[in-house]
């Protein structure tokens, strides 16, 4: 059986399985997912973030589907073995399958994970509908001031998913989830 | 649509070299951008290398296993215990880092040719490769938004940066025919829609950064091959040994190594 998120991402559909909210035995498996945090973002999840797609049950065991935000981000191996123990406590034979499609969006995260973000002094990138182009150029606030009076000081920051900005009201430098 | 099981037999062969000679590619260019780190003209082209590094790098894992999954073959071992002549890179990557105009063109007309492939192979047939190439796409963007603007600063910066623009434009577009030069198996990999028609391929390219060097105020003669060149991969000139001593050498001291 095939569960969609609880609380899922917007704009994503749920694949088959149950009602969003209703308690199944697989609530726990998400739960689970939900202790494994991003290595390189430690106040998010990777339910949140939209790195974890799904959970399959069947005979076998547990399939884990996982996405990379970037194909190159060196997180993935450390996040895959996580995903595996957490499943693994609750008892179950597990499986992770990493999978580049549909690609990972800025997109797929969470409101509360966009929220959690700029508190944690990230810009979050706000939801582009695919135009990631516009919102590459689009205004961006700062976490700290929420001015959104800022500028690009380099494309590239200290991950692959995040660039480094500087914002003239407030003087702070900052990084930004980079729209994708 | 095909995938590594419904792939017919035909195609394995030059289906697994062409996506070896792209992962190659970007392998080789990751590890000349990788030589930045630490000595980039600015803190932030540093970062700039580094990440355009650590994504080439990471787009080559991403070929060598979908070869992987056709033939079985082992990424690790390809990448670390072949010799030059089994690799199929172009010349334009290999070539040693130069300065920051060689650098950052060489760049340029790599993520230009990748940015018309990737859009390309979105629409193949061969499923996970489709799948792959809308993936990487998306990363290519931001390299290329990033070298575009460097050709822009370069061209109209000072005397000397344009006129090192002109010397990396001697050297490295000369290389752009061998980049885009058909391999064995083109027609059927064409004829199957797995991958696009080599010269429509070349014609977009040439186009694209014609319009675009043009554009910065650069003359762009005709593509003509550089002298020695033959459009066929896996000749190297003397660079490619420098490159694999430096990649390989951790590897080739302890090849029975499970984990490092």
């Amino acid at each position: 059986m095939v569960t969609g998120t609880p609380g899922r991402r917007e704009g994503m559909p749920v694949v088959g399985g149950v009602a969003p909210g209703a308690p199944t035995e697989d609530d726990a498996l998400w739960r689970a997912l939900r202790t494994v945090v991003d290595p390189e973002i430690p106040v998010l999840d990777i339910v949140e973030m939209g790195i974890a797609r799904s959970v399959v049950r069947d005979d076998a065991g547990v399939t884990v589907t996982l996405t990379p935000t970037f194909s190159a981000c060196p997180a993935i191996a450390v996040i895959e073995e996580e995903a595996a123990a957490a499943v693994r406590r609750l008892g179950h034979e597990v499986r992770v399958v990493t999978t580049l499609h549909p690609p990972w969006s800025s997109d797929d995260m969470t409101s509360a994970a966009r929220e959690k973000l700029r508190r944690f002094g990230i810009a979050p990138s706000e939801p582009h509908g695919g135009l990631i182009q516009i919102a590459l150029d689009a205004p961006v606030r700062c976490p700290h001031c929420d001015h959104p009076d800022t500028y690009v000081r380099n494309a590239f920051g200290s991950t692959l998913c995040r660039e480094i900005r500087s914002c003239r009201s407030c003087g702070e430098t900052f990084e930004r989830f980079k729209p994708i | 649509m095909a995938d590594a099981r419904t792939l017919s037999a035909a195609l394995q062969a030059p289906l697994v070299a062409r996506l070896t000679a792209m992962a190659d590619d970007e392998l080789v260019l990751g590890h000349r951008n990788a030589e930045w780190t630490g000595h980039a003209p600015l803190l932030e082209e540093d970062i700039a290398l580094a990440n355009l590094a650590q994504d080439e790098i990471g787009h080559a894992i991403t070929w060598y296993g979908l070869r992987s999954a056709i033939d079985g073959s082992d990424p690790d071992q390809l990448v670390y215990f072949r010799d030059a002549p089994d690799f199929l890179n172009a010349w334009l990557v290999e070539l040693p880092r130069g300065d920051w105009a060689f650098t950052m063109l060489r760049q340029y007309l790599f993520d230009a040719y990748e940015c018309e492939l990737l859009a390309r192979l979105a629409r193949s047939t061969y499923e996970p490769l489709a799948q792959a190439a809308v993936k990487v796409g998306r990363e290519e963007l931001f390299h290329l938004r990033h070298s575009s603007l460097w050709l822009e600063r370069l061209a109209h910066g000072t005397t000397e940066s344009k006129e090192r623009l002109l010397r990396a434009m001697a050297t490295a577009w000369p290389l752009l025919p061998q980049l885009l030069a058909p391999m064995t198996g083109a027609a059927e990999l064409h004829a199957a829609g797995i991958w696009p028609d080599p010269s429509e391929l070349r014609d977009a390219v040439v186009a694209r950064t014609r319009s675009a060097l043009e554009g910065v105020g650069l003359t762009v003669g005709p593509l003509s091959p550089a002298s020695g060149l033959t459009d066929h991969r896996g000749t190297h000139p003397a660079h490619l040994d420098e490159v694999l001593a430096n990649l390989q050498s951790v590897a080739r001291a302890d090849p029975e190594a499970v984990q490092w």
